[in-house]
């Protein structure tokens, strides 16, 4: 019983320390380091950097890195094609359909690089850590189960629920039979 | 001897830090605009009023454990004629009290009714608070006139200058001691600060209500000057970016067009027309870069561009990654324009 | 009057049975199963004081840290990220998990002695409430061990608390730990005010309540009338964060100022609720050693309810700065100055009491002295930051900082300790020691007042509060190092004070029943009271019962003695009306807890736990009202 309890402590001190902490600075040579990712030749999936498994994928699992993507995410003006994840002139996230692939390495790929048809790189207009906040909170737009990690709902109109109530979890369900389960239903 | 000695510096430290403390170009004390000014005498008049008050408490109390301590023994029951001689004390003291409230009510009132107020046709400034910088639109009559600017008020000397303050994120309080008391910029609503400066001078203001990390470093700075003076400034800051000078410069310039500085920073007359981070375009003409945080020398663009989080951590600046020499070139760049 | 069966009486036994008949009825079981299962407001009361004392020290070690990162301008001591949840928890322990609870236990130890019951009503709500206390005590210190502490101030203003720019879960953990905090300041009002209202010592008519019963009265309606804004406040704040209402976003129809609102409506008289009951504490320690009654008992009375009245007209003079128009701002103005009336009838009574008095120079009164001196300085900023553009100028500045902590510590903790000092032979059985205590009081009074004044100054000089930091070229340097240096003379005096109240209860010298000679019912019983409180229920006819009939109180008989029985009588005249049943011990309030603990932290994280946590929630209540054959009331 004590053991359990002892375990479940270091557990929930373990979760909370990675899920809270504020990583402020990122060292340059990490910087670069988490820069250096390895992609597949169809530029979709790859693998992140070692560092990122080091770091404990920072981008994905802490709050203040997500919430910081949220601001670059409307400060890098990605509203304009994407919207609110509704989508536009660019893809929409919410529909659980990722067009190179759910994991972040991917995401971060298409912002770093751009991709065809309209998404620009943004390699010089942002850092390496930016991009993978960006990419991080990309990806819990169109999550498909809920993170507790995730920001919450902006002070501004309300277009869809916020993402930590997981709204492509409910787009999911209703898209007819998936063909790739990594990967969501065919639109 | 130590303590003795401890002591001493302790004593010592109190009264010059006092004195200290009570100059300064942000302090309530060194009012030098026209509502800083009439808060001043108010404040003078309460605190003076107070201490008197305290002073008499403070006497009564004394002479109260004073008289008591010959008596000995517990008094069985209150002699009435006393109790009632004490009430009546009691009463008066109480009476006083009211007074003196009521005079503090009636004085503040007036004095908040008297301060100053600007009209429409006054300069008119906005200000939009966020984390963790001030972002400044001078209005004109006309587009034309309009210009931003960040982190630096210039206001003519003598005339009231009406501010607009938008809370772009979370809520700020701009303070500028020695001008004014301070006024809330909150998100979804619009406050009006009045600003009148009754002698030129640099004035120093500071974010006062808790906006986060880097809460403590949001400061700005309002200089008043004479009506000249200010004209021309203005004049130079609705100008466009020069045109750099000599090499380095234009590849500064270079650097910051290319790196990821243009995505947040604009400097009008370039490609750059970022709106995230502060207006650039004047910005070495600025005392202070980073929100107050360090004056403006070539070195300390340099250093702030080449480290930003470990001198204001959590700020919204990201570390850029930039070689020796393109940071020494965009900070030429940057401390040229004036 | 039918009985069912035979029963014993009081009245029927000899003093020694009757003792052992009552001890045996009340007594609380030993073992872990007593520990959870006790009702004893006492045990409880003891509780809450020493966890809150805890939590004093803990807030004492952050602004220690605060005051170490201050001390110089630039440090970095600490990171701005942790200086800022250090704040946050500092101001939240000390008003939520310090001062509240531990005014309100002195309530729950001294009211069923002082008013002569034999325990507190609803004493199982009692014991919930302290499970509770303990557990929203508990989740705010891990939280901050995990680095995952609240860093939006003990006020969390929204945005900044809101779902865009507080990340995390931390606003969160903040907002439910206000939960659980206000859950348990209800409870225990209720109790306190139903104890006072009906569990009256026969005679005890509203004229003769000791002051420190009416403080806790009044601070109770206080408690029961404020704290429904911050749950709604903070629950809001929760349903913004967590499923996405829009209570403060006022792009879609909320209003930001509408926290600052509902907040301050509770956080003003938050402030009352801390310093009311020290002012019952202060009139019981003058009136003993003053030796004679406060003057103006009336008058005194009338102060104490017009100031929980005034507290709730004037939470706008927090908001002077944000905008608001400025008529009304003027009428705040008009009222938060008008409250200083009641306080300076209670001072100058108190000065009164004095002045006829003979005053006897024990620890207690020596804090008492200090309390007028200090407090009165709070006071009269007070008045100050009351006038819109006084305030304008310092409004969160240093100034403010100096004046809350004139007022609260300076106006509740030191009778706080005062008190403690002065109840702690009744608690304990032992005194504590005189010569430490003198010390412990110097060594506070002069570090509080080195480490505070210099504040004032700070703030008009132009300090804000709340940085982490200060830029060197900025002219706060030497004060701030010598606030600091001042703060650590204030620490020995806390030192001092928990070493000597550590000490005492194993080596202190033993305690008569009223060692002080004080007039109040609490120390007609022995030193510590036995779990009945009262061998026979003393039957009161003046304002100072053990100096009117000393060592001859009139008794009431006629409970029985094999069931826990108190009496029951009448609101304003006290007269007996009907012998209630007192619960016994039982575990389902700790269960309860537990279950309710479990629903509101899970509630953090997601909405479901609302609705799952609610069937262990339910299922306790069940257990814990579970009706039983036994009568409750007999007439």
């Amino acid at each position: 019983m004590r053991i359990l309890l002892v375990s479940l402590g270091v557990a929930a001190a373990t979760a909370g320390c990675q899920r809270e902490e504020r990583q402020l600075r990122v060292d340059p040579p990490v910087a670069a380091a988490l820069d250096s990712i390895t992609l597949m030749p169809n530029g979709i999936s790859g693998a992140p950097p070692e560092i990122y498994f080091a770091l404990d994928r920072p981008y994905e699992t802490n709050a203040y890195n997500l919430s910081q993507g949220k601001r670059l995410y409307s400060w890098f003006g990605c509203k304009g094609c994407h919207a609110d994840g509704q989508g536009g002139a660019g893809p929409a996230f919410l529909d659980g359909w990722w067009n190179y692939g759910p994991e972040i390495v991917s995401i971060f790929a298409s912002i770093r690089d751009g991709r065809p048809h309209g998404m620009p790189a943004f390699r010089d207009k942002m850092t390496t850590e930016q991009i993978w906040q960006l990419a991080g909170y990309v990806q819990t737009i169109g999550a498909y189960s809920i993170k507790t990690a995730a920001p919450g709902r902006n002070d501004e109109k309300q277009t869809r629920p916020a993402e930590n109530r997981g709204p492509a979890a409910k787009r999911f369900d209703e898209g007819p039979t998936p063909i790739h389960l990594d990967q969501g239903p065919v639109p | 001897m130590r303590t003795r000695a401890t002591r001493g510096v302790l004593l010592a430290l109190l009264p010059s830090s006092v004195l200290a403390g009570c100059t300064g170009w942000q302090s309530a004390f060194d009012a030098q605009g026209a509502s800083a000014i009439s808060i001043k005498q108010l404040m003078v008049l309460m605190v003076v009023i107070c201490s008197v008050v305290w002073a008499l408490v403070i006497a009564v109390l004394i002479r109260a454990l004073w008289r008591g301590r010959e008596q000995v023994e517990r008094s069985i029951g209150p002699d009435p004629v006393i109790e009632r001689r004490t009430a009546r004390v009691v009463v008066a003291a109480v009476t006083a009290t009211v007074i003196v409230l009521a005079v503090f009510t009636v004085v503040s009132f007036f004095t908040t009714r008297a301060l100053t107020l600007a009209g429409h046709d006054d300069l008119t400034i906005k200000v939009r608070g966020q984390q963790w910088w001030w972002g400044l639109e001078y209005l004109g009559p006309t587009p034309d006139e309009r210009f931003e600017t960040a982190n630096e008020i210039h206001i003519p000397v003598g005339r009231n200058v009406r501010l607009q303050l938008e809370g772009i994120d979370v809520i700020h309080s701009l303070w500028v001691p020695g001008l004014a008391g301070k006024q809330d910029l909150i998100p979804g609503r619009r406050n009006e600060l009045t600003l009148r400066a009754e002698r030129p001078g640099a004035y120093r203001g500071q974010c006062s209500e808790f906006c986060g990390l880097q809460h403590a470093h949001m400061a700005l700075l309002v200089i008043a000057e004479q009506q000249e003076t200010f004209d021309q400034w203005m004049r130079s800051q609705r100008e466009r970016a020069t045109d750099p000078s000599d090499a380095e410069i234009a590849a500064g310039q270079q650097v910051f067009l290319s790196r990821p500085c243009a995505a947040c920073h604009a400097i009008r007359g370039t490609s750059a027309t970022g709106t995230n981070g502060p207006d650039l375009t004047h910005v070495g003409g600025r005392r202070y870069i980073a929100a107050g945080l360090l004056e403006t020398t070539r070195g300390s663009l340099a250093a702030w561009i080449s480290d930003p989080q470990t001198l204001k951590p959590g700020n919204n600046m990201p570390m850029v990654a930039l070689s020796a020499d393109e940071l020494r070139s965009v900070s030429a760049y940057l401390a040229s324009l004036k | 009057m039918s009985e069912v069966k035979p029963d014993t009486r009081d009245s029927e036994l000899a003093p020694p049975a009757l003792a052992a008949a009552l001890a045996e009825t009340w007594r609380t079981p030993v073992g872990l199963w007593g520990v959870l299962a006790a009702v004893d407001h006492k045990i409880i009361a003891r509780r809450y004081i020493v966890t809150a004392f805890a939590f004093l020290a803990l807030g004492g070690v952050l602004a220690l840290l605060m005051r170490l990162q201050l001390a110089q301008p630039e440090a970095r001591v600490l990171s701005p990220d942790r200086y800022n949840q250090i704040f946050t928890m500092h101001g939240t322990n000390m008003m939520f998990l310090f001062a509240v609870p531990v005014m309100e236990a002195m309530g729950v130890y001294l009211v069923p002695l002082m008013v002569g019951t034999r325990n507190i009503a609803f004493p199982r709500l009692n014991a919930f409430s302290y499970w509770i206390f303990l557990a929203g005590g508990a989740l705010l210190w891990i939280a901050f061990v995990l680095d995952m502490a609240p860093d939006v101030g003990w006020f969390a203003y929204v945005p900044l608390s809101g779902p865009q720019y507080g990340a995390g879960k931390r606003a969160d953990i903040w907002a439910q730990m206000i939960t659980f905090t206000e859950i348990a300041a209800l409870a225990v009002a209720v109790e306190i005010v139903v104890t006072v209202l009906k569990q009256r010592a026969p005679g005890m008519s509203l004229d003769r309540i000791p002051l420190f019963v009416w403080s806790m009265l009044v601070t109770s309606f206080v408690v029961i009338m404020a704290m429904p804004a911050i749950v709604f406040a903070s629950t809001s704040l929760i349903l913004d964060r967590l499923v996405g209402t829009h209570f403060f976003n006022p792009a879609e129809g909320g209003d930001v100022l509408l926290w600052q609102h509902l907040f301050w409506f509770f956080g003003h008289p938050e402030v009352y609720i801390i310093f009311l009951p020290a002012v019952g504490m202060v009139s019981a320690i003058i009136e003993t050693f003053a030796r004679r009654p406060v003057f103006g008992y009336l008058a005194m009375v009338m102060a104490l309810i017009a100031t929980s009245i005034l507290a709730f007209g004037l939470w706008v003079h927090h908001m002077f700065v944000t905008g608001l128009p400025r008529l009304g701002q003027s009428f705040f103005t008009a009222s938060s100055m008008s409250i200083a009336i009641p306080a300076g009838v209670q001072v100058f009574c108190w000065l009164a009491t004095l002045w006829d008095g003979a005053p006897v120079f024990r620890t207690p009164l020596l804090f008492v002295i200090g309390f007028i001196v200090t407090f009165v300085i709070g006071g009269l900023t007070g008045v100050m930051v009351a006038s819109v553009p006084f305030d304008t100028q310092v409004h969160d500045t240093y100034f403010v900082v100096a004046h809350f902590h004139y007022v609260l510590i300076g106006g509740a903790v030191f009778p706080l300790l005062g008190g403690i000092y002065y109840w702690f032979p009744k608690i304990t059985g032992r005194m504590m020691s005189e010569t430490l205590g003198k010390c412990s009081f110097w060594l506070i009074f002069v570090g509080f007042n080195l480490t505070f004044f210099p504040m004032h100054i700070l703030g008009l000089a132009g300090m804000p509060r709340r940085i982490y930091t200060y830029q060197p070229d900025m002219p706060w340097y030497g004060l701030n190092m010598f606030v600091s240096i001042s703060s650590l003379v204030l620490v020995a005096g806390f030192l001092v004070f928990f070493i000597d109240a550590i000490r005492s209860t194993r080596v202190g010298v033993s305690a008569a029943e009223n060692p002080w000679d004080a007039p109040t019912l609490e120390w007609a019983t022995a030193s510590p009271p036995p779990s009945y409180n009262f061998a026979e229920i003393p039957v009161v006819n003046g304002l100072s019962p053990l100096w009117d009939q000393p060592g001859c109180l009139m008794v009431a008989s006629g409970l029985r003695t094999d069931r826990r029985e108190l009496i029951v009588s009448t609101v304003a005249a006290a007269k007996p009306q009907v012998r209630e049943a007192s619960p016994r011990d039982s575990i389902w309030p700790f269960w309860a807890a537990v279950a309710t603990t479990v629903m509101l932290i899970g509630s953090i994280f997601t909405p479901w736990a609302v609705v799952w946590g609610s069937v262990p929630v339910a299922i306790a209540l069940i257990g814990w009202f579970w009706p039983k054959a036994t009568p409750e009331d007999e007439s």
